[in-house]
């Protein structure tokens, strides 16, 4: 034996606990359970249904809304000023982003008014924004335009800044100009950013759509549900809620396998 | 074709305007189909001076000159970087083609010419791999069929394989030796590495520290093809000795500034 002795220290792993563990039935088993005990307070007038109506209450509703079309009115008027919005917002932000980013005068002009004007919560501006252009269809689009644009320019402008230098003074000796290598290096460069970007305004968007509904507007969802409260109609309310989680849901899948088709190289 | 680089000097200033001296009278030149090894301890501005023969930076005094005119092309450098410097958004293929759109070339021709050239450095089979999906060693044969495919007058290499392992790095000092003796260009190549300039080099710039100024010129006397077995002869050997006693007290310096 040697003179060390015979204890033996058998290494553990320290890590154990950082191992992720999925946990794929419980996630939709406890989703079923809590629908269930809504369902049965609801049910059991433990809390009255006009506060809290049940699940299948609410299910039937929306079945209801979805054959009389009711839904689709509301759903496809707040879809059109988000989708008119958030495009414009996209472009004008795309552009400014790389006119501040790559530019020195845009980016000594530009900065401070983003600065200025990035803090100021966008449904705020929404009654300048009616006074303006009037009560109708321009303005809702104009917040929504407004709130998505900051997010991306202001990605677009960093994602612009860290365009590895590089990958220009490469495109340079291999005979790029100025505006080719805006083209050919700083917009494949940025579209991570981009992406990222329109994760974020799609948000937004979601957020402004139905704010300024509520403040004024006779269609979409925002408008849906307001007056479904004043009535007390506690289930056209709950099928209002449901549909912008449907839309969130939607909108995350969509840009996810925009991702995926428009990055190739990051999958 | 001569590429003259006459008295370069490069002085940075800060933004609280103190200078540093990058580069001192720097002069020399690079001949038709010449190998030129820029040598030197780290921080002797040999990427400086490469940016600027490249262009991609201005010197404080002097100028670089391309001499001598050819028909079919406008004179021009390239550029194999340190760090790949490939386009990530781009396949093998599109990467090595970008020169070639630059240069308004008709897609059928670009795909030939990026054809030999990918056969020249032995990728075929990787063209529409992304970068990621490739080696380091894979990377820089990109980079190379990349610059090489502009048709050059020079092309230039900053230290290209210091980011490879040692085994892929000898390996890919064959196959530059090769390249070069296949396309027959004017190379400049800058490294760190004495045993690999003498193994690469017509001539050996040796470069002091900074500010970098040339301690020697020294001419390469051995024959070509160079193959492996040349780093065991006497002859190359005495070489590595010769540029490393010129660089010893600048590297031992360097060392002990930074201690």
């Amino acid at each position: 034996m040697s003179p060390l002795g015979t204890e033996r220290t058998v290494v553990q792993d320290k890590t154990y606990f950082l191992q992720v563990k999925e946990h794929p039935w419980l996630s939709l088993i406890s989703f079923i359970i809590i629908l269930l005990v809504w369902e049965f307070v609801s049910r059991g007038q433990w809390i009255p249904p006009l506060f809290l109506p049940a699940p299948s209450a609410i299910l039937l509703e929306g079945w209801g809304m979805l054959k009389t079309g009711l839904i689709f009115k509301h759903v496809l008027a707040s879809l059109s000023r988000i989708l008119l919005g958030f495009i414009m917002a996209c472009i004008v932000g795309v552009a400014v982003g790389i006119l501040i980013g790559f530019f020195s005068i845009p980016e000594a002009v530009g900065n401070p008014l983003i600065a200025a004007t990035f803090p100021i919560p966008k449904i705020a501006i929404l009654p300048l924004l009616i006074l303006w252009l009037g009560i109708g269809e321009p303005s809702k689009v104009a917040v929504i335009a407004l709130g998505v644009f900051f997010p991306m320019v202001i990605n677009v402008y960093t994602g612009v800044k860290n365009v590895d230098p590089i990958l220009i003074k490469a495109a340079l000796s291999l005979g790029s100009n100025r505006w080719r290598i805006i083209r050919k290096v700083i917009l494949p460069g940025i579209l991570p950013m981009v992406l990222a970007g329109m994760k974020l305004g799609i948000g937004i968007a979601l957020l402004l759509v139905v704010a300024a509904e509520m403040v004024a507007a006779d269609t979409g969802i925002g408008f849906m549900i307001l007056t479904a409260a004043d009535l007390m109609e506690t289930k056209k309310l709950m099928v209002g809620l449901i549909t912008l989680s449907f839309l969130g849901i939607f909108f995350n899948w969509l840009f996810q396998k925009l991702e995926h088709f428009f990055i190739p190289w990051k999958h | 074709m001569r590429v003259l680089i006459d008295h370069i000097s490069k002085t940075y200033t800060d933004r609280k305007g103190g200078r540093t001296e990058t580069l001192q009278d720097v002069n020399f030149a690079i001949e038709e189909n010449e190998f030129v090894v820029v040598v030197g301890p780290s921080g002797c501005g040999k990427t400086t001076l490469l940016n600027i023969i490249a262009g991609l930076l201005g010197p404080s005094s002097g100028q670089v000159i391309i001499e001598g005119r050819r028909l079919n092309s406008k004179p021009h450098t390239a550029v194999v970087f340190q760090d790949y410097a490939l386009f990530p958004w781009r396949t093998v293929l599109q990467n090595i083609v970008y020169g070639l759109e630059e240069q308004r070339l008709i897609k059928s021709q670009q795909l030939d010419i990026a054809q030999k050239y990918i056969a020249m450095v032995g990728l075929q089979g990787f063209e529409n791999k992304y970068p990621h999906q490739l080696s380091g060693g894979m990377k820089q044969r990109v980079a190379i069929a990349r610059a090489l495919a502009t048709d050059p007058w020079l092309l230039m290499m900053d230290e290209p394989f210091s980011a490879l392992d040692a085994q892929t790095r000898i390996l890919m000092q064959y196959e530059i030796s090769r390249i070069w003796e296949e396309t027959h260009k004017s190379f400049l190549y800058i490294t760190h590495h004495i045993q690999e300039a003498v193994f690469l080099g017509d001539r050996v710039v040796v470069m002091s520290r900074r500010p970098g100024k040339i301690l020697e010129i020294i001419p390469i006397g051995l024959p070509r093809p160079r193959r492996e077995n040349l780093v065991n002869d006497k002859p190359y050997l005495e070489y590595v000795d010769l540029i490393w006693n010129h660089v010893k007290d600048q590297a031992k310096e360097a060392l002990e500034e930074k201690a």
